[in-house]
């Protein structure tokens, strides 16, 4: 690893309200991280399948993003999305999801992302996500 | 029953099933506000454990991300012609501005296009003025996807869903 200090993102994940509501972790093994969103009721949206809720796997993707990009990229203020595209693959069973993501392209403004979630087979993913995102941001609306 | 006729007893039921039993919709707060044909108006109220940024207050995309998914498939059930399980097939969100924090969060979505496998759906997330937008999306779903999720458009329907949850339960249990 290079020499600048590896940020504990889990942590970082932890202290946004919205990943703790959902249950998401990150597994951060030397160079890599997965990131886990933990099974509960909560997370349903169809109750007769059952099957997750397809916005919490947008959610989950979207979060997922964010921590790749705050484990590859220094700064202080996390990055925000501009846009993501979100393709349904399978339906989200009741189960723990695995999600890993791939930083694209890094320009000083903007990044691209893209972002794969699965459960028990990740040659099976049950979603994937590309997204565009803004690091450094410009004077912000009030 | 006609096709426009929509009404408060029919919205009512509409938050009763597509609400309240859908976990994930009902941990979020979500309303639906209002509806008609192929549009529906849903809400979430502003809440601190569904911030993004503990810097700023500002709520996290993703539960946009779930308001806008959410409402979209409400506002396709509206527009198609008979009840039938519908799955997203994908769903571009575009973010435009911070949400506002401590203001409670809208969505409109029109469903405007049915076709024999898919439908097509745009919508809107905002504050009070649908014209200064928080995001926007565009989405398509599959219809015809899975088992039934019945829509209750009417109150034998609305009926027929709770026994078909009910049944589901305690086939669970």
């Amino acid at each position: 690893m290079s020499g600048k200090a590896v940020r504990d993102i889990n942590a970082l994940m932890q202290a946004i309200p919205y990943a703790r509501f959902l249950g998401i972790t990150v597994d951060q093994r030397g160079n890599e991280i997965t990131t886990v969103m933990h099974f509960s009721d909560k997370l349903i949206g169809n109750p007769v399948l059952p099957a997750l809720h397809g916005g919490t796997i947008g959610a989950f993707l979207e979060t997922t993003a964010i921590a790749q990009l705050a484990f590859e990229i220094e700064g202080d203020s996390l990055p925000k999305p501009i846009g993501l595209t979100i393709d349904y693959l399978r339906s989200g069973r009741p189960v723990d999801t695995y999600g890993r993501a791939v930083i694209t392209k890094q320009g000083r403004r903007v990044a691209t992302v893209h972002a794969e979630a699965w459960q028990d087979d990740r040659s099976r993913p049950i979603a994937a996500a590309h997204g565009h995102f803004l690091l450094k941001p410009a004077d912000e609306p009030a | 029953m006609a096709a426009d006729d929509i009404t408060e007893e029919h919205i009512a039921l509409m938050k009763d099933v597509l609400i309240q039993h859908v976990p994930h919709a009902r941990a979020l707060g979500m309303n639906v506000v209002n509806a008609k044909r192929g549009e529906g108006w849903l809400s979430v109220p502003y809440r601190e454990d569904l911030i993004g940024n503990p810097q700023t207050g500002v709520i996290h995309g993703g539960v946009i991300t779930s308001l806008l998914d959410n409402a979209c498939g409400i506002a396709v059930q509206l527009a198609l012609p008979e009840r039938m399980s519908i799955a997203t097939l994908d769903l571009r969100i575009d973010y435009m501005k911070p949400a506002t924090p401590k203001l409670d969060l809208m969505a409109h979505t029109h469903c405007y296009k049915v076709t024999t496998n898919i439908a097509f759906v745009r919508g809107t997330a905002y504050h009070t003025d649908e014209n200064d937008p928080i995001a926007t999306c565009v989405g398509t779903f599959m219809l015809a996807a899975n088992r039934a999720m019945p829509m209750p458009i009417t109150p034998e329907v609305a009926e027929e869903a709770a026994k078909f949850l009910k049944k589901n339960k305690e086939d669970q249990a």
